[in-house]
């Protein structure tokens, strides 16, 4: 990827600096302001079009992305993998470039291979925002994780933070990885070893597979989602049996330090990865997570748009 | 007609040959070979070949010409043209084409294609099993007869061990060669790159060099429990080079090959998500392609093969996970292996038997030599020479290579096929 390709796009956290995850952040807090107000929407981004080109069912980002992008004003289009023309056999680049044609300024992608917005970014003038490719990457997922721990812990830098279930497949939990480590946070990841990292290291993180001994002084407890698909393929035996080993109850929950606060990215399996007495206790922060994922995609949006103008 | 190629420096492994001598061919033969010089007397095209290297014409062993049924990625006609620019005089294509290669009438269809369209010589692979399914025995015996030099289900693993014992003991009665794809299906998982860190950090699904281990290990057990002469295709992994290692130690019939790519290059090819770096068995670490190195050197494997793979661009533009494997290799192969010369991996016969020799002995076949009265097949190799590789002008219909832009030293001159000299210069 060249320079310039790296300036117009958000491909993934691990082609971002620690200086421009914090611009990001900063203008976050800008817009969450925003989204404060009665009227919630700013003329920024005016005459914009903003393409969601969804190659894969998603409600919620899906959601949060439309209604940052019309918070800026712009129009939005969702472009969504069953109604599109792939079922007629056109190639993904032919979609992506007959969505351009349209006149899209910014196209967000969501895709099951990993690698498809970096691909898109290669043949396409408008900017790619990546909102999930396959086992790869969900930058603004980090991006609004790592928003929610600061307004809740001030800062990243030395906290310690446990990741926790499926991290080999987990796109949030690898663009949480690059995003924390970028600022400093000390990252543990928790759970069984057939869904563990066998290069930890080469991350520079920890591993456990006792959750009571990895979650021990964790100030940050991120849950991830438990994808039922992988039962039967010898990953873990039954969910109850992954519910005893890496679910967070509220026992579990006690090695952790008594101010942690327990993330999700959602949609949560409740009774699988994490009980509902902890989904909406006291520590979660499940909820303003969603609200921050707001401010967080304006900001990314905002941002590529103003990279355009210099 | 006839050519006469003077001043050059000819490598024969087959003869032992390694010094400047002439070469005269009569009617696609070669019918003089001498070191004191020969004039040309009888108005004989003259390649002069000062500071070049003169060589048997190369034999590919590991092919996919694609035809029939898959003539959108590459047919008999470009890919033997490839071939021959490449410096190969001799391909061997794999069974994997659309219908299967499993008879005696594809096989027939092919050498007929070969005879009328080809610029080079196509010795066909027969599948292993029917429809390469794994499951029944394809008709070997007929297969040969019609002109098969070997069998694998190439491109799959016969995945049934008890298949693939019943096709070696079979083989074995037919003196006929097996060669094996080694892929354990349920281990490469559906992986496209090679396992590990960088697999991981690209969220792609990685194929650990186990996979293709396991698989090694257990058609080496299964050809020493029957005596069958075995082929490994691709070699790829550090550990499959100890296991090859340690049968021929203990007298295992088993040879292997390795390809270009995988001394050549890392996995680290594959990052940006580069799909021409995506091949099956794919690009391992760099520890991995030392070891290939060692095991080229002290003769573990015994052939550099391409595996020339080619696909259309279109086909190669999808998504990483759903583009096809493959590497379009004929046309670079040679270079890239000179790159061993330089490297002091092999002295230059040493890279010409692996290429020549070697092949021709374990297919048994009569070629890889510039015997007098032999078929003239020749490639001259020009060490000098430097050039950058430009994927889009390929002769191959595949431009799917990762060392587009690479510049590399040491280029194919000239070929000499069938009686015709052609100059690629």
């Amino acid at each position: 990827m060249d320079d310039n390709s790296r300036k117009k796009h958000l491909l993934g956290m691990k082609e971002l600096s620690r200086e421009e995850i914090m611009h990001l952040l900063n203008l976050a807090t800008s817009f969450k302001d925003v989204l404060r107000r009665d009227i919630k929407k700013v003329p920024t981004l005016r005459g914009r079009t903003v393409v969601n080109l969804f190659f894969e069912p998603s409600t919620r980002t899906r959601t949060s992305f439309e209604l940052a992008a019309k918070r800026l004003s712009t129009d939005v289009i969702n472009f969504s993998a069953p109604s599109s023309s792939i079922l007629k056999g056109e190639s993904l680049l032919d979609t992506a470039l007959t969505v351009e044609a349209l006149g899209a300024d910014i196209i967000i992608i969501r895709h099951s291979s990993s690698g498809v917005p970096h691909m898109l970014a290669r043949h396409l003038k408008a900017s790619v925002i990546n909102a999930g490719d396959g086992t790869n990457e969900h930058p603004t997922q980090a991006l609004l994780d790592a928003f929610t721990i600061i307004e809740k812990k001030q800062e990243t830098s030395g906290l310690r933070v446990a990741i926790i279930g499926d991290i080999i497949h987990s796109r949030v939990a690898k663009s949480n990885i690059y995003c924390l480590k970028k600022l400093g946070a000390d990252v543990r990841l928790i759970g069984p070893a057939t869904l563990l990292p066998s290069c930890w290291k080469e991350m520079g993180v920890e591993v456990f597979t006792d959750m009571d001994e990895g979650l021990k002084g964790v100030d940050v407890v991120m849950m991830l989602r438990l994808q039922l698909e992988r039962q039967g393929k010898a990953f873990f035996p039954s969910t109850e049996e992954y519910f005893r080993q890496w679910g967070l109850s509220k026992r579990r929950l006690l090695s952790a330090k008594p101010d942690a606060i327990v993330m999700h990215p959602g949609p949560m399996n409740r009774g699988i990865e994490i009980a509902s007495d902890v989904a909406d206790g006291n520590n979660s922060v499940i909820l303003e997570q969603v609200t921050n994922g707001l401010a967080v995609r304006m900001a990314v949006m905002y941002h590529l748009e103003e990279k355009k103008e210099l | 007609m006839s050519i006469l190629i003077v001043n050059g420096h000819v490598i024969d492994p087959s003869q032992g040959l390694d010094g400047r001598a002439d070469i005269l061919v009569e009617n696609g033969t070669v019918k003089k070979l001498s070191a004191n010089g020969i004039k040309n007397t009888k108005g004989a095209e003259v390649l002069d070949a000062k500071g070049m290297y003169v060589l048997p014409g190369l034999i590919d062993m590991h092919t996919h010409l694609r035809e029939p049924g898959f003539e959108h990625k590459e047919t008999i006609r470009t890919g033997t043209l490839a071939a021959l620019k490449g410096g190969f005089t001799t391909v061997c294509a794999m069974p994997n084409t659309n219908p299967v290669n499993d008879n005696a009438g594809i096989t027939e269809y092919i050498l007929k294609k070969a005879d009328t369209g080809g610029a080079a010589r196509v010795l066909p692979i027969g599948a292993v099993t029917k429809g390469q399914k794994g499951e029944e025995l394809a008709e070997l015996y007929m297969m040969r007869k019609a002109g098969c030099v070997a069998f694998s289900d190439d491109g799959k693993p016969v995945s049934n061990a008890l298949i693939m014992r019943r096709a070696l003991e079979y083989a074995k009665g037919l003196d006929a060669l097996i060669i094996s794809h080694a892929e354990n299906l349920q281990l490469s998982g559906g992986g496209v790159m090679n396992s590990g860190f960088l697999a991981l950090t690209m969220g792609l699904k990685g194929s650990p060099a186990v996979a293709e281990e396991v698989m090694v290990y257990r058609d080496i057990a299964l050809a020493e429990l029957t005596g069958a002469r075995l082929h490994i295709a691709h070699v790829s992994t550090a550990g499959s080079v100890r296991i090859i290692r340690q049968a021929k130690e203990r007298g295992v019939r088993v040879t292997a090959e390795t390809c270009p790519h995988y001394f050549s290059i890392t996995e680290a090819a594959v990052a940006g998500y580069n799909t021409s770096a995506k091949v099956n068995p794919p690009l391992r670490s760099g520890k991995d392609v030392a070891a290939i190195k060692e095991g080229l050197r002290d003769g573990t494997i015994d052939v550099i093969a391409t595996d020339h793979a080619p696909h259309s661009p279109e086909e190669k533009t999808r998504e990483f996970d759903s583009a096809p494997f493959g590497i379009s290799g004929l046309e670079t192969a040679l270079s890239l292996g000179f790159r061993l010369v330089e490297e002091g991996v092999l002295d230059l016969p040493g890279l010409v038997k692996k290429l020549t020799s070697n092949p021709a002995g374990i297919l048994g076949i009569e070629r890889g030599t510039l015997r007098e009265g032999a078929e003239a097949e020749i490639c001259v190799l020009n060490p000098e020479k430097e050039f950058a590789v430009n994927a889009a002008e390929l002769i191959s219909r595949g431009k799917n290579t990762p060392f587009d832009g690479w510049r590399l030293k040491g280029a194919v001159e000239a070929t000499v096929f069938r009686g015709r000299l052609s100059r690629w210069a």
